[in-house]
Formats: C-alpha cells, sequence, structure tokens
C-alpha cells in the first residue's frame, strides 16, 4: 500500500462515475473549498467525467488567492524595512499587492526567500543573527499548526530576531459566509481533507445541521473525489444532511488534538478579511498576547501604502463561485500565468490558472 | 497549499523523523504527532507529519471502490 497509485483505477473511476449520473437526478451545485482539490478536479479531468447536472464550484479554498492587497502590501512594506529578511512560501511571490508583488520587491533589492518549510526560516534566523527575520504565515488550519510548532521552537531556542506575519485563516466561517449570503445555491460541500486532517469532522456539523448542506470530507486522487462526489449526490438524494468522511485513511472525526493543541497555545481567533469574501468574523488567527514577542505586528511598526484594487479584475467574484473565469474580461487576453493580474491566476491552485492550463467548461 | 503526501518513517530520534519520499530521503519534524512509529505512512506537509494513514481504512475504502468497478463491468 503506498496510498496513491490505489486510488487511481480506471474502472472504479468508471463504475463511480456511472453511479453519480444515476444518482444525479436534478442539477445539484457542488463546491469545493480547497485548491488542491481545485487541482486535482482539472488534472484528472473529474469534470468530464460528471453528467451535466452536476456542476462543480471552486470556493475560496487557495490561501494565496484570498489574502487581501492590503495584506501582501504589508508583507511588502516589512521587506523593505533595513534589516529585515522576510520568507514565505513559494506561492506568494508573484502574487501582485496594490503597487507590487514580493517577487518585484525581491527584484528592488528586498531580502526575501522562499522556503518549503516555516522551519526552514527558523535555519535562516540563527544563521543571521544581527538581521530580523519576518515569516509571512499563509494558509489554512493545515499549514497553521505547522507555524506554531516554529515558535514555540523559536521560544525553546531563545531566538529573539524570529516573527511571524499572520494571515492565516479558518476554512468553517468562510462556509458559512458564502452559505449564510445565499448569493450562490450550493447543494453540497467537498470538505477540504487536509484542513480536516487537523479539525476532524465535528466544526462542519453547524454547516449542515444549522444551513441543511450535506458536507464530504474527500481526499485528493481521483477516485476519492469521485467517490466524495457521489457521497453528496446521494445524501442531497436522501434529504438528510450532516457531515460524511470520505477520507477516513487520513482524516478521524477528532482530527490531530495534539495540532490544535499546539495551534490554539499560540494563536488565537480573530476576525480577518478575505479577498472577494470582505471582513469575516472569527475566521483568523493571530498571535496570542503571550507570544507578541514574535508577532510581527507587535515587533515591527510599518505603514503601508493605501491599498488599491486591480481594476476589472473579478478574483472577488470567482472565489465565492459567482462567476466562472471566462466571464472575466482579462481572462486569457490581459491576465495570462506568464502575466497574471489576479491571484487567481497567480496561484498554481488558483481557478483561473487551473481553467486556463487544462481547458475546461 | 494544503497539499500533504503520503511518506513512510523510517528512522525516529526524537521529534525528528527520516521519510522516505519518492526515492528521496527527507527530515520531518514529529511534533505535532508524537504518536508515529517506524513503519508508519504519514501525511507530510511542509516539513511537518500531520496524521498517520490508516491501512484497515484504506483497505475498506479500495474493497468498496472494487465492488463499484465490478458492477460497472457487469453492466458493460
Amino acid at each position: 500500500m503506498r496510498y496513491v497509485e490505489e486510488f487511481r483505477d480506471r474502472a472504479a473511476a468508471l463504475g463511480m462515475a456511472e453511479r453519480i449520473r444515476c444518482g444525479a437526478v436534478s442539477p445539484v451545485n457542488l463546491m469545493e473549498v480547497c485548491g488542491t482539490h481545485t487541482v486535482a478536479i482539472f488534472r484528472h479531468g473529474v469534470r468530464d467525467l460528471l453528467p451535466p447536472e452536476v456542476r462543480m464550484l471552486s470556493g475560496p479554498g487557495c490561501p494565496v488567492c484570498v489574502t487581501t492587497n492590503a495584506d501582501i502590501d504589508r508583507a511588502i512594506a516589512l521587506a523593505e524595512q533595513p534589516g529585515v529578511i522576510l520568507v514565505t512560501f513559494g506561492d506568494m511571490m508573484k502574487v501582485p499587492g496594490s503597487y507590487q508583488s514580493l517577487s518585484q520587491a525581491k527584484a528592488r533589492g528586498c531580502d526575501v526567500r522562499v522556503v518549503y518549510s516555516a522551519r526552514d526560516a527558523l535555519g535562516i534566523a540563527r544563521a543571521n543573527p544581527e538581521r530580523a527575520v519576518v515569516f509571512f504565515g499563509v494558509g489554512f488550519e493545515t499549514t497553521a499548526p505547522t507555524i506554531a510548532a516554529c515558535v514555540l521552537e523559536a521560544e525553546s531556542l531563545g531566538l529573539e530576531n524570529f516573527s511571524v506575519l499572520s494571515v492565516h485563516k479558518l476554512i468553517p466561517p468562510a462556509m458559512e459566509a458564502l452559505v449564510a449570503s445565499g448569493e450562490v445555491r450550493i447543494d453540497g460541500f467537498m470538505c477540504p481533507g487536509h484542513v480536516s486532517v487537523i479539525i476532524g469532522s465535528h466544526p462542519y456539523e453547524f454547516i449542515a445541521e444549522r444551513y441543511g448542506v450535506p458536507c464530504v470530507i474527500t481526499g485528493f486522487e481521483p477516485l476519492d473525489i469521485l467517490q466524495g462526489i457521489e457521497m453528496l449526490v446521494r445524501q442531497i438524494a436522501g434529504g438528510q444532511p450532516r457531515v460524511e468522511i470520505q477520507y477516513s485513511r487520513g482524516v478521524r472525526p477528532e482530527g490531530n488534538p495534539r495540532a490544535r493543541e499546539i495551534l490554539e497555545r499560540i494563536f488565537e481567533v480573530d476576525g480577518a478579511d478575505w479577498r472577494g469574501l470582505g471582513h469575516i468574523p472569527d475566521s483568523g488567527l493571530k498571535l496570542r498576547s503571550e507570544y507578541a514577542c514574535f508577532d510581527a505586528r507587535a515587533v515591527h511598526s510599518i505603514s503601508p501604502p493605501p491599498t488599491k484594487e486591480h481594476v476589472g479584475c473579478i478574483c472577488g467574484d470567482i472565489l465565492r463561485g459567482a462567476k466562472t473565469p471566462p466571464e472575466c474580461p482579462l481572462y486569457g487576453k490581459v491576465c495570462t500565468p506568464e502575466n497574471p493580474v489576479g491571484p487567481c491566476m497567480v496561484s498554481s491552485e488558483g481557478t483561473c490558472a487551473g481553467w486556463y492550463q487544462y481547458g475546461s467548461r | 497549499m494544503c497539499l500533504a503526501i503520503p511518506a513512510r518513517l523510517f528512522e525516529v530520534e526524537g521529534e525528528r523523523g527520516l521519510v522516505e519520499l519518492a526515492g528521496v530521503v527527507r527530515e520531518v519534524s514529529l511534533m505535532l504527532l508524537p504518536e508515529a512509529r517506524v513503519g508508519d505512512y504519514l501525511l507530510i506537509h511542509a516539513g511537518y507529519a500531520l496524521q498517520r494513514l490508516d491501512e484497515a481504512d484504506a483497505q475498506e475504502t479500495l474493497r468498496l471502490l472494487a465492488e463499484v468497478a465490478q458492477a460497472g463491468q457487469e453492466e458493460a
């Protein structure tokens, strides 16, 4: 068992697609709220196996895409401070802020470095004791515990030149904001597998109970995704919305309590601004005041320039599932992966990048 | 960005583990998953092990999928 190839069997995929066809008697909108799902659905051609009754919508599941211009501007303003090394994940580099991206700031001489793991930022901090290392922490519940673990490690190492600019966000409040707005009809949520590895299944229950929207926590191989869709279609037909776990090999109902304990030791829940969704109460993570010495907002005082939005870009509408990329006047013309205007085209997990690269309906 | 890759743990030293990922050896932190044991398949995200993959659950999912494949072929 290697947990990958086994979940790519063609006969099972065709069998599952047939079940979905039989089960989907009326049109349904299913939303995935995970950029990794968005990419996997495109890459494996899942849409081509689905009947016209089943429409897949991409939600605000790409952490890069939902980061606001203001937050990117703040990171750039930090990178411009003398003596600062700004460290982040590669996905963030090319995202345009109001005036420039981190890549462009780097080209202009700012010290911006890309790492695979936040732990690598600790290594940079240890190797550069005279510099201030700021980690630009982006990501959902999957990533945030790894940043929290790093802060604990920095504390135990006695590192005084390491801080985190947290723009971490939480998925269930964004799902609630989408269904509560009623702008787009969502008949079922394909819940993010790796967020759920940490938070488990309970935090989605209020979505099923209060809003009557079925939820299925789904894995990332093609058979996982098809089975997740089949379970959603069956739940919708059965009329009893609840939270089910398709990705049972990785997700326990209780999640990973140890990871959550570390997360909650360092971070507390706070309101957050989302691109496309605006301000959502209790949807972000900020460092607790006990850890203010690791909070870049407390350590560094900066005043980023006023933010502005990209003219014509409809990434906000796309992140809510309200529009599809071809409805954007910039898509494929002014805005391409080589020369992106909006974040949904920059990020490899962005909806526009997926449509552009794989072509789609 | 929430990509997590399955990899087998083959060495543990305190909170550090070594995993094999497509033939490449990587060091990962076991801080979020202290119960990880040598031989486990782990979900690795950004240098951290997040969870053990459960083989019995995986086999059960595959058994259901095999039934679906079988039923599909019989209908065809």
